[in-house]
């Protein structure tokens, strides 16, 4: 975020594009970064709006808002944009700002397929968005995309496959950007084991987006041509079977869940330590549990399927792999509170977040491991308990992990330190209203309520009451967001170089705001 | 606050709302034991870590002054910190793994019942007593749009509910019409998907006389929230005198296959069986869903030739979410349903379908179902 103006005095010698074709043609790995986070923040307002007038619907028991099949196209498409276009784009505007700044690189190794890997993104945005208004509305079918249903639809399914191809062309050319950068980038001295945690989370998650990004191209394309071209993939009468698709399909969405997580937890290692003014505690075993976590995300993609009717043997396999998970999870926990103990903790509103994400990441891990178990997840499949434990994990997982870092590093990109009070207040509204909206959903799960209906049985009304009026105090403090972002960019109190007193890293050597151009000569480390 | 949220769901752990379903069977009882051991380990694991984190908080904190320690690792902790979960780990894949077990032992049944998901209700064939029924949303349409009241079974209710003897192993043999959908009943702790194409069973005893509601759980497109699940659970007497009075319906059933009626007869029963199969998708007033569902009202096929109007509800239209209704309708109501078609809204056909027809239909339609499907 840094802005025009002092990029033009820094580079006055250069015959730099204005207005709309810098942004367009910038292969600047600080523009590109804001890019990311600024298209993260858009689609965060669409996604969002989504998710309200689905909340909006389910206040009482009844179609009032929406009929079912468009309720059933918001599900989706909130489901879509939301990782596809706000937590993965946030995260990658992370490590194009921060990636190179952490290891005293000049800029990312590819800038120019940097500049594409951002620029498909918006394309795909609106051809997901587009079949709003195309004949049959939009995509229907679940972000899961589950065949035979996914094969009845009209155009917007197929537009939506485009979409997905673009989408994972974008990560994977961004990922092989981010994993070149950090193997061969680094500043002198700046072995492996010293990197920023961040940057080590990063580079574990481009490894899963390079190997599962493949895999969902190839899942869909098989439904693209069963959709157009007369294959039978999943078409149990041709001799195909709907099952494949979910296996395929898990293969990559599952590390898929650990490429929404990672990075995460990269950002909550950084911002901890700075406000406990205190080394982060277990640094190699935290590199270790990521890894390990990336390790079995490969082997377990099958607990999203206990209800299909595996044999015995795979039920179980599957249960005892996905319980393992626990083990390297819980390390990082007991490790972010080990650094906190016997800190000198203040309470910015960064480490709010960062503290708010590591209690309540862990409710969602927790009911992770509830539905890890076999036969509880075959009562809980399928139902809002799913929903409550994925945005446990997502909203005050990586998104709350997302504000953390925002706040963080944000006087950093543009010189100027946000409103604390502006700051507090987002974090708290957010924080209460994060729970009356998703804590409620255990309850509906509990007592039967299936996921992905536009209408519900009686006694289920109290709860959704309650948790749509989380929702709209939840969705609408988020303009508190909005207006610190955009009063932050144009002003406010002049950031120093060092911006926290216990930040530490080489990000925190050069000026507020970081220059234009970084790191042109590597750094020296001490 | 999350901490005394937690604590409230576990000080009404057996109240209903808060927990699990209260269990109708065993296998559903030992679901509900094993949630409840897993949430309270759980609860002890976040008290302990969340009790050192919030002690932290409050006395390692800048503003009273505490001086930052510099430690950042002991191989032991971290040992010890790895290990123990792990043992409560195994702690708890032991008792889930029995319940797994038992829960995928679909043998020695005393009756086996196939279920089958169609977009949207649920086919029911009593393998071993000669039954089948189709199961349908029973809540009227003015409840859910708002123009009546709701009734206490809103959305759970359904015009033939299964019903099945009570202390009897019954097996379930799932399969799908069409796309993905999956039946659940969480009373009875018995949830499989069907999947089109594939069977795959399941299995519970009932323990309780009473009935037991539950609802489709796999997105199955637009009206996947509308297609509950009913099982009344009877005594074994009363089960009998349900099968011999099943048994009676279906005999007057097939009688009617081999009559011939009238137009106005047609129409009338026509437009029942239209409201129960075909409203769904191409609504009451035969205009369909622009986009999504074709109208009827002036279509080409229920303003054109019969044999064609006849030949699309027997056999359906792959690859869109026309079903092939030759198997799931019998003969006098395929021919009532295409007559009330024909005479509907703006379509003034004014001729008549009769049962002798569609029998004709299905016996030709055998060889001729694909082109005749086009």
């Amino acid at each position: 975020m840094s802005d025009a103006a002092h990029a033009h005095d820094e580079h006055g010698h250069h015959a730099h594009p204005t207005g709309i074709m810098r942004w367009l043609t910038t292969t600047n790995h600080k523009d590109i970064g804001s890019l990311y986070l600024f298209f993260a923040l858009i689609m965060l307002f669409v996604a969002g709006s989504m998710a309200l007038l689905i909340r909006a619907e389910l206040f009482q028991p009844g179609l009032q808002l929406t009929n079912p099949d468009f309720f059933n196209q918001l599900t989706t498409m909130h489901g879509l944009i939301m990782i596809f276009g706000v937590i993965m784009p946030a995260f990658s505007g992370f490590a194009n700002w921060q990636v190179p700044l952490m290891l005293g690189a000049p800029d990312m190794a590819f800038p120019r397929m940097n500049n594409w890997a951002f620029w498909v993104l918006p394309v795909a945005a609106f051809f997901l968005m587009v079949s709003f208004w195309l004949p049959g509305g939009a995509v229907a079918g679940g972000w899961t995309m589950y065949p035979p249903l996914f094969i009845q639809g009209g155009i917007s399914y197929d537009l939506t496959i485009l979409a997905v191809h673009i989408m994972g062309l974008s990560s994977i050319m961004g990922s092989i950007n981010i994993v070149t950068t950090i193997l061969n980038m680094r500043a002198p001295g700046l072995t492996l084991m010293k990197m920023p945690l961040f940057c080590w989370t990063w580079l574990i998650t481009a490894y899963l987006l390079i190997a599962t990004m493949p895999v969902l191209a190839g899942a869909v394309t098989m439904l693209l041509t069963d959709r157009n071209f007369g294959t039978h993939f999943f078409n149990a009468a041709g001799g195909g079977d709907p099952v494949m698709f979910q296996h395929i399909f898990w293969f990559f969405a599952h590390p898929e869940v650990y490429i929404l997580i990672l990075p995460a937890f990269g950002i909550v290692s950084q911002v901890i330590p700075t406000f406990a003014r205190k080394p982060l505690f277990g640094y190699a075993s935290m590199v270790y549990a990521t890894a390990s976590i990336a390790i079995l995300s490969f082997i377990v993609w099958a607990h999203h399927m206990f209800t299909v009717g595996m044999p015995v043997t795979a039920q179980l396999f599957f249960m005892f792999s996905t319980m393992l998970i626990a083990v390297p999870t819980g390390v990082k926990v007991f490790n972010w509170v080990a650094t906190m103990w016997k800190g000198s903790m203040t309470f910015e509103t960064p480490m709010l977040f960062a503290i708010a994400f590591v209690c309540l990441f862990t409710i969602g891990g927790f009911s992770g491991l509830v539905l890890a178990i076999a036969p509880v997840d075959i009562q809980l499949h399928d139902t809002y308990y799913v929903v409550a434990h994925f945005h446990y994990v997502l909203v005050s997982g990586a998104l709350f992990a997302i504000f953390a870092g925002l706040y963080y590093w944000l006087p950093k990109w543009t010189g100027h330190m946000y409103n604390e009070t502006l700051g507090k207040w987002h974090f708290w509204l957010s924080v209460i209203g994060m729970n009356i909206v998703f804590f409620p959903m255990h309850f509906l799960g509990l007592a039967g309520m299936p996921r992905r209906i536009p209408d519900y049985a009686l006694q289920f009304t109290e709860f959704n009451q309650i948790a749509t009026v989380g929702a709209f105090i939840f969705g609408f403090s988020q303009l508190i967001l909005l207006v610190v972002v955009l009063k932050t960019i144009k002003g406010g109190e002049k950031a120093t170089t060092q911006v926290w007193e216990g930040a530490e890293g080489l990000e925190w050597t050069v000026p507020s705001p970081a220059p234009y151009h970084t790191f042109e000569t590597a750094p020296v480390l001490k | 606050m999350v901490g005394a949220a937690l604590a409230t769901s576990q000080s009404a752990l057996a109240d209903y709302g808060y927990n699990l379903q209260v269990p109708a069977s065993k296998v559903a009882h030992d679901v509900f034991q094993l949630h409840n051991f897993i949430m309270l380990v759980c609860l002890g694991i976040f008290v302990v870590v969340f009790g050192a984190m919030f002690y932290s908080l409050l006395k390692h904190r800048k503003s009273v002054g505490h001086k930052a320690a510099h430690f950042h690792e002991n191989t032991t902790v971290e040992v010890i910190w790895t290990v123990i979960p792990f043992v409560i780990l195994m702690g708890m894949a032991y008792p889930a793994a029995k319940v797994v077990i038992d829960m995928k032992d679909t043998s020695n049944p005393d009756m086996t019942i196939k279920v089958t998901g169609y977009q949207w209700k649920w086919g029911y064939d009593y393998l071993n007593d000669g039954i089948s029924f189709y199961s349908n949303l029973s809540t009227p349409r003015e409840q859910i749009i708002g123009t009546a009241a709701k009734g206490e079974h809103y959305l759970l209710e359904v015009d033939e509910p299964v019903v099945v003897p009570v202390g009897k192993r019954v097996r379930l043999l799932i399969t799908a019409n069409d796309v993905l959908h999956s039946w659940w009943v969480p009373a009875l702790g018995a949830k499989q998907d069907a999947i089109p194409g594939f069977i795959r069973d399941s299995w519970f005893k009932a323990d309780k006389i009473g009935t037991y509601r539950g609802q489709c759980v796999e997105l199955c497109g637009k009206d996947h929230g509308f297609m509950p699940i009913v099982v009344e659970v009877v005594s074994e007497e009363d089960y009998k005198a349900w099968v011999a009075k099943k048994k009676g319906t279906a005999v007057v059933a097939a009688a009617d296959n081999t009559k011939t009626f009238d137009t106005a007869e047609l129409v009338e029963r026509g437009e029942k069986v239209y409201q129960a199969n075909c409203a769904a998708c191409h609504q009451a007033n035969g205009l369909g869903l622009p986009g999504t569902f074709p109208p009827i009202s002036g279509s080409k096929v229920a303003t054109g030739p019969i044999a064609d109007h006849i030949n699309l509800v027997l056999n359906g239209k792959p690859g869109t979410a026309m079903a092939a209704f030759a198997g799931q309708l019998s003969d006098a109501d395929i021919a009532a349903v295409v007559t009330y078609q024909r005479n509907a809204w703006d379509n003034k056909m004014g001729d008549a379908a009769q049962p002798a027809a569609i029998a004709s239909a299905r016996g030709g339609a055998a060889e001729a179902a694909a082109p005749a499907a086009q």
